[in-house]
Formats: C-alpha cells, sequence, structure tokens
C-alpha cells in the first residue's frame, strides 16, 4: 500500500490535514479538488451506512462518504463547522465529509513509514502511511480504498 | 496537423464512403427484396463506382483494386446481362461487407482484409469473361465519361434522347458544375458528349465567373425522360436546356465526338475539387430516388458535421439553464406575486422557450437506427454463414430517432442478442423443415417510440425457449431450487442469470453462457430494461426498453419520508386517494389494492427505499399507479405530489453505481438533489426479493 507513495520522484508531499473523532488524518493535496461547507445530502436507498448521500457540486451529482463511519467511528452530526473535501481518485470524484480541516504540512517522503500490519483493525486498511510532525500523529489515507468502488457491490 | 487540407479532404472522403456504402446496403436490401428495377442496379453501380472514383484519387490502390472487379460485375447487372438471383444477391452482400472492410482498412491505414479473393473469384464466376479492365484508364481522368465499349450490348427497348444544355450567367456562382452533371448522365446510359465552343472569347476578355460552352449530349438508355431531367433539377433555371427524343440511330450521328471536351469547364477555386466527385454525384442520385419513391429511402437535406463535443456542451449549457430556470421560478413564486402579474407572464414565456431549446437540443444528438441496423444485417449474414442456416433478415422502423450515446453503447449487447438469435432461436433448415417451416429462418429488428421510450425488438422465428430444458439446467446449476413453483415468464428470466447458456454445444459464435447476463447489465446501464416472450414451435421475441435520451425527462415530483423525489410522467398512470374500501391484505405485511375489479400490489415507497418502517394503515394515503412493460401494475404509496415538471437526468452510474429501484438523480429548483424512480425496477426488486424469501422458507 506503500507503493504510490514510494514511487513518488521528488522528495517531498504536501498533506492536508483534518480532525477525525480527535485524531488527525491527510490526504495528499494534489488529490483535493477543492473544500466545501457542509450541505445536507440526499440520502441514497440501499446504500452502505458509510454513504452519506449525494450533494449537487456546480450540477454534478457528487457522492458523499462520512469518513467516521467509513473508519469504524461514530457518524458526523453534520452542521456548519463540518466540511466537505472534494477529492479525486483516478477518474473517480467523491466528497470526504469530515469534522474539520486544520493544516496543510509538507513531508519529505523519508518522514513517510508503512503503518504496522495490525491484522484486526478494521480502519488499518485505510491507512496508506503514518507521519509524525510536531509530536503528531498523522494518517495518510488510501483515497482507493476509502472510496466506494465504481463496481460499489456493496450499495446494491 | 488538420491544417493540410489533403488530410481533411481524405477524412471527408472517407466519410463520404460510410454514406456510400449505406445507400448500398440499402439497394442491396430492396433488391433482395424483389426490387429489380434499373434505379435500384444503379444506386449499387453508382455506390461502389464512386467510392473507386475517390480512393483512385488518393492512390488507395488495394481499394481501387476490390472496387473495380466489384464494379465489372455490377456493370454486368446493370446491363442485364447477370441475374439478381438470390445467391448473387448473397455475394453482392458479403461483397459490400468486404467493401466495407477495404475502406476502413483504408482509412485506418491498415492492411487490407485478406480473405477477398474467394468472394471476388465467386463474383466473377457469376459473369461469363471477366471484361471491361480498359475502363479503368479512363476512369480517373477529370472528365471521366463512363464509354462504354461494348456498345452492341445496348437493351432493345433503350430510348436515345438528344440534350442540349447551355449554362447561362449565375450557374457556376451557385456552385454547380457542368462536369458532375455530364457524369451523372453518363451513369444513366451511353452518352456521346460534343462541346461547344464558339462562344469562347479570347483569353483577355474572358470573365472565369461566366460560362461560354456548352454540350449537345446524345443519351442511350433505358430513362425516362423524367429522369434525364432529373439530372438537372438544380441547374434548369440556370441555363438553357432542351430534351428531345432522338430517333436517329447511334450510328448515324452527323457529328460523332467520342472524345471527352478538350478541357474542363472553370474550375472551382476552392480546395475541395478532389473529393467533390463523391459528394456532388450522391445529389443526382438522391433525387432519382425521391421521383422513382422506394418505401426505405429519403430525399437527403443538406447537413452539417459539428463536432460532437460542441453539442455535448451545448447540451450541458441547456441543462444548467433550465435549473437555473427552476431556482428562478422558485424565488419568484416565493416572493408571493400575482399570478398575472408581468414577472410572473414573462416567466412562463421564459420556460417555455427554455423547454423548446431543450428540445431542439436533444433533437441534434438523436440520431436514426439505420447504421446501427446495418451492422446488425452484418451480423447476421456473417452468423448465418458460420452457422450454415439460412436466415432471412428484416428491419423495421429505421428511421427512429435515438439519442447517439444510446445507440453507440447499444451495438455491443445488441450484436451479442443478433448471434444468439441465429445460433440458438433458429433451428437447422432440416429441423425447420421437419417442423413444417420453411427451410429459410427469419429475424426482425424493429425500433418503434413507444410512451416516451424506445422499444427494440428481436424476433425469430425458431423453436422458442425449451421451458424443460431451461428448468433442468438452471437446477442443475444450482440456479434455483428443484421444487421451486416458476411461471413461464420467470423460467424464461433465468436465461438472464449469471452462468446460464442452454446451447448443448458450445459454439464460438455466441460464446460460453457469458452473454444475456452481460447483455442485461448493459441495457440497465442505459437505464433500459429487457424482457423475453417465447412460445415454443413458433419463436422468441427480445423487447429492449430504453429511455428516448439521457438527459431530459417529465417527472412528478413527490414527497416520502421529507425526501423529495422524481417519478418519471411516462410510467405513472393514474393517482388516487385510498378508501378503507380499496385496501385488502394480502398476509401480514403485503397489501393490494382493489380497485375497478383489479388486484393491484401495494408497495410503501419510503419502506421500499429503506427511509422508513412500513405503515400500519393506508387509509387516505395517496397513490400513483405505475405499470410495466408486461402490463403488470403496482400502487406506490407516497406521502404528497408536489409539482409535475421537466428535470435534467444527472447519472448515477458513473459517480456511485446502479441502486436498485433509482434511474438517475436530478437537481431541484433549490439546489437539492432528488432522486428519479424507475418503478418498473423497483416492483421487479420487490417481487424478487419477496421471492427470494419464499424460496429460503421452501429450500
Amino acid at each position: 500500500m506503500t507503493d504510490d507513495l514510494s514511487k513518488t520522484t521528488k522528495a517531498e508531499v504536501e498533506l492536508l490535514s483534518f480532525r477525525l473523532g480527535g485524531e488527525e488524518y491527510s490526504v495528499d493535496i494534489m488529490s483535493v479538488r477543492e473544500i466545501r461547507g457542509w450541505t445536507r445530502a440526499t440520502p441514497l436507498p440501499h446504500a452502505p451506512e458509510y454513504v452519506r448521500g449525494v450533494i449537487n457540486l456546480r450540477a454534478t451529482v457528487l457522492p458523499v462518504v462520512d469518513l467516521s463511519v467509513r473508519l469504524g467511528m461514530p457518524p458526523i452530526t453534520g452542521d456548519a463547522r463540518n466540511v466537505i473535501i472534494v477529492v479525486q481518485n483516478r477518474t473517480h470524484t467523491a466528497g470526504l465529509l469530515v469534522d474539520a480541516v486544520s493544516d496543510i504540512l509538507a513531508v519529505s517522503n523519508e518522514a513517510l513509514q508503512a503503518p504496522p500490519e495490525i491484522a484486526d483493525d478494521r480502519a488499518a486498511c485505510f491507512i496508506s502511511a503514518l507521519t509524525i510532525v510536531e509530536n503528531r500523529m498523522i494518517r495518510v489515507l488510501d483515497l482507493g480504498a476509502v472510496l466506494p468502488g465504481e463496481n460499489s457491490e456493496a450499495a446494491a | 496537423m488538420s491544417n493540410d487540407p489533403m488530410t481533411e479532404i481524405r477524412a471527408s472522403f472517407f466519410i463520404e464512403c460510410e454514406e456510400l456504402l449505406e445507400s448500398l446496403q440499402d439497394a442491396l436490401a430492396d433488391m433482395e427484396n424483389g426490387a429489380k428495377d434499373s434505379e435500384t442496379i444503379n444506386v449499387v453501380f453508382r455506390a461502389v463506382h464512386s467510392i473507386k472514383g475517390g480512393a483512385g484519387a488518393f492512390g488507395l490502390d488495394a481499394l481501387v483494386g476490390f472496387a473495380h472487379r466489384f464494379e465489372t460485375v455490377m456493370d454486368e447487372l446493370r446491363a442485364g446481362r447477370l441475374d439478381a438471383s438470390p445467391e448473387a444477391i448473397k455475394l453482392f452482400f458479403h461483397a459490400a461487407d468486404l467493401l466495407q472492410d477495404h475502406v476502413r482498412a483504408a482509412r485506418d491505414n491498415q492492411a487490407p482484409p485478406s480473405e477477398s479473393e474467394p468472394c471476388l473469384h465467386a463474383l466473377e464466376a457469376l459473369i461469363d469473361a471477366p471484361t471491361g479492365t480498359e475502363e479503368e484508364v479512363s476512369d480517373f481522368q477529370p472528365m471521366g465519361l463512363g464509354f462504354d465499349l461494348d456498345s452492341f450490348g445496348a437493351e432493345p427497348d433503350a430510348t436515345s434522347y438528344l440534350i442540349r444544355f447551355r449554362p447561362l450567367d449565375g450557374l457556376y456562382q451557385s456552385g454547380n458544375e457542368p462536369g458532375y452533371i455530364l457524369r451523372a448522365l453518363a451513369a444513366l446510359g451511353e452518352t456521346e458528349i460534343t462541346c461547344d465552343s464558339d462562344d469562347l472569347p479570347d483569353l483577355l476578355t474572358l470573365d472565369p465567373e461566366r460560362p461560354y460552352l456548352s454540350w449537345t449530349i446524345r443519351l442511350t438508355g433505358t430513362v425516362s425522360e423524367a429522369e434525364v431531367r432529373e439530372v438537372f433539377d438544380f441547374v434548369e433555371d440556370l441555363s438553357e436546356l432542351e430534351i428531345s427524343l432522338d430517333d436517329l440511330p447511334v450510328l448515324d450521328l452527323p457529328e460523332p465526338a467520342p472524345e471527352p471536351p478538350p478541357f474542363m469547364p472553370p474550375p472551382p477555386s476552392e480546395p475541395e475539387a478532389v473529393p467533390a466527385p463523391v459528394t456532388t454525384q450522391s445529389v443526382p442520385a438522391a433525387t432519382a430516388e425521391k421521383a422513382t419513391a422506394p418505401p426505405t429511402s429519403e430525399a437527403k437535406s443538406p447537413t452539417v458535421r459539428v463536432d460532437l463535443e460542441r453539442i455535448d456542451r451545448l447540451v450541458n449549457l441547456v441543462g444548467e439553464l433550465v435549473i437555473n430556470q427552476a431556482m428562478l421560478a422558485q424565488s419568484v413564486n416565493e416572493a408571493g406575486l400575482a399570478p398575472n402579474s408581468a414577472v410572473m407572464t414573462g416567466l412562463e414565456a421564459f420556460m417555455m422557450l427554455t423547454r423548446d431549446i431543450q428540445d431542439s437540443v436533444m433533437m441534434i444528438r438523436a440520431q436514426p437506427v439505420k447504421p446501427l441496423f446495418q451492422r446488425m444485417a452484418r451480423i447476421v449474414r456473417e452468423a448465418a454463414a458460420s452457422t450454415g442456416k439460412d436466415v432471412r433478415f428484416r428491419t423495421d422502423g429505421e428511421t427512429t430517432e435515438v439519442d447517439k450515446t444510446v445507440i453507440e453503447r447499444l451495438a455491443d449487447p445488441l450484436t451479442h442478442m443478433i448471434r444468439n438469435a441465429v445460433d440458438h432461436g433458429l433451428e437447422t433448415p432440416q429441423a425447420r423443415l421437419a417442423a413444417g417451416k420453411p427451410a429459410e429462418g427469419s429475424i426482425t429488428l424493429s425500433a418503434q417510440h413507444r410512451s416516451g421510450r424506445v422499444i427494440i425488438e428481436i424476433r425469430d422465428d425458431g423453436a422458442g425457449i425449451d421451458r424443460d430444458r431451461v428448468r433442468a439446467i438452471a437446477t442443475s446449476k444450482g440456479l434455483i431450487p428443484p421444487e421451486a413453483q416458476l411461471s413461464d415468464s420467470e423460467i424464461d428470466n433465468l436465461l438472464f442469470l449469471p452462468g446460464f447458456s442452454t446451447a448443448t454445444e458450445v459454439s464460438n459464435l455466441s460464446g460460453r453462457g457469458v452473454g444475456m447476463d452481460v447483455v442485461r447489465s448493459a441495457i440497465i446501464a442505459l437505464g433500459g430494461r429487457i424482457a423475453i416472450s417465447s412460445e415454443r414451435g413458433k419463436g422468441s421475441c427480445f423487447s429492449i426498453s430504453l429511455p428516448l435520451t439521457l438527459a431530459v425527462l417529465d417527472g412528478m415530483v413527490i414527497s416520502v419520508a421529507n425526501e423529495t423525489l422524481v417519478i418519471p410522467l411516462s410510467s405513472i398512470l393514474e393517482t388516487a386517494t385510498l378508501t378503507p374500501d380499496d385496501i385488502r391484505m394480502l398476509h401480514p405485511g403485503t397489501h393490494v389494492v382493489h380497485m375497478r375489479g383489479d388486484f393491484i400490489r401495494l408497495l410503501d415507497l419510503g419502506a421500499e427505499l429503506g427511509y422508513r418502517a412500513p405503515k400500519q394503515s393506508y387509509v387516505g394515503d395517496i397513490v400513483l399507479f405505475t405499470s410495466k412493460e408486461d402490463g403488470t401494475r403496482s400502487a406506490l404509496v407516497v406521502d404528497a405530489i408536489i409539482e409535475q415538471r421537466q428535470v435534467v437526468i444527472k447519472g448515477l452510474e458513473r459517480s456511485y453505481g446502479h441502486i436498485p429501484g433509482i434511474a438517475a438523480a436530478t437537481i431541484l429548483g433549490d439546489g437539492q438533489i432528488a432522486l428519479i424512480l424507475d418503478p418498473a425496477d423497483l416492483a421487479s426488486q420487490s417481487s424478487t426479493r419477496h421471492k427470494r424469501n419464499d424460496l429460503s422458507l421452501a429450500g
């Protein structure tokens, strides 16, 4: 899972970090398209619990994932402080509902470490790397694993 | 790269080729259906001839070679020395398919198809001796007038006309070109053309925009005067034209002039001159078709080629316009203006205009299904040849227009179904004769518009579905429990289950049972549905129902469990408020509505979509009656009907995936997304779920 990060030739990556249930997570800033305030999502029938629904992003339909539920934590209540991070993973665009955005961090590639193998941790497979910034542990998300796939069988 | 005029000309030549190939297929289909008139044969000949001519200009030798030998045979046919027997027509079809392969190979700079020799040999075997190789040379000269060297072969009932044609001022300005007219005449029969250059001034006083030349043409052929006149259709007002019957025998012509005119008329200034013969020649052809009015051909109206991306951009913009207009309408309504105020009247006019614009834009994207059907005709021929079955392929409703995207994405599933129909649907000729049917099987592909959708049907007159065998296979593969009670249509639908194949011998043709479930998912991805009906011994019919466009629909906006949803208006039969007498409980959890003597299943929309638990009582609730393609109705319980309006369809498949019971999404006036329901899918989802429960209880 560290493959796509170790492959990058530049020595430094920029990460957008955000808070989720008191912990700090991040995504590669190159995959972030924009950040939007909280809007109510239209729920989708028969969708997995972590799919909050769809919102109108400038006349396109954007699925929104409640990242907290996806990582096995209680759902985000949804108020003015919450934000939706619009991310793109290859051709797939989706919104990640998080508590709040905190920072943009520049981290050298060497500082990124593969997470230790923890078999029974459901959230572990969504983490592609770990790093320490100013004594805070930052988790780097594997977007491919987090987003509902194009063939979201789970939705049926 | 597109700066190179040659590249553009070449590209437009290949586009013309596609059109010519289409008319070739049409004419051959007419011949197959018994049309033996000279016009039909001429269309065939002209198509092959024009492709050869254009290909010669681009030095596409392989294509020229093939087209030339094909044309030679067609020329024999045209001269009446070859009879268009069914076997011959089959060969012509094959040759036309190969010609298409040659054209595409030349276009993509690939090696020409290798299997053309046997077909050409078979074709040439139809005529006694290969003739007319000399023609080739003269054909590529700019004024190539088809001099038929074997003039003794003229038909006994051939008529001779003496035509005097003298262009007037303005003929060249309007883009006409006598050279093409003369060439079109040459296609009607044997011509002898004399050019009169007496009026030609010396070079200093010559005005290049004015015509100075005139021509005398002696035309011999089996054509009517009207057909000759057709050729001059576009220049009649711009020239002096005399057409008279010429009683003199051909050989007694006072001034025989068996040479082309010494020079060309003033050449048009545009560089497009090279492919132009192909274009202009098709004009008289099209008008002639109109005059003789074969049922399949229509007059071609002028067209413009537009980059598809530009159209899609326009479609998207209009989609946003519709959403914006809805938002504006909502805020105006909230402002509480008087219904007859100027703003409201203006808004209404704006809405009408938006709708008109939208309809027009959608029409740009719509295309007739004809090219798709022609591709299928070829699939049938190939499948018939490889299975050794005799198949007659009929099409109906070729002019039905469907959104371009739908047509493109329909090609693969349709190909598969057609192959299936030939391979599995139709019996072998021996089996057919034994069953008292004609040896030749029949497959009909039809398209029609029905209540806002397009229905495409593939019908064969084969053996029909062997339900006992389907059942046995499904049971042996563990797809259904042995004791399951299934209706005929439920057994038929087993064919769509993944990993199901009924052919006892798996043939190369229709693959290894990966077919029908893939076909069905492709159709569903287009927002369509597929149904089978079959009668033992009589044949099967696959019916595909598709939305007309993937862009807009008329919908009823409703609310249920505080969610706003849209139901396609085309699927709603009526609405009603339930009284205690209307509802009956079938068994706990399942209700039916008793209305005008019918029992209709009640579906609680809120519960079906998982928004809330099923209600205890439905008395006083509003229901919408919807119907599936097969006529089964269901009653959907909703909380309220909000309004009826046009919505822009936003697909969910790309961004999320297919949701059972949901066709797509749309954006409402307040910017919120509402889901568009697929009532038929919802009803079948619900019944399969119940069925599954029953089966799991039984098993």
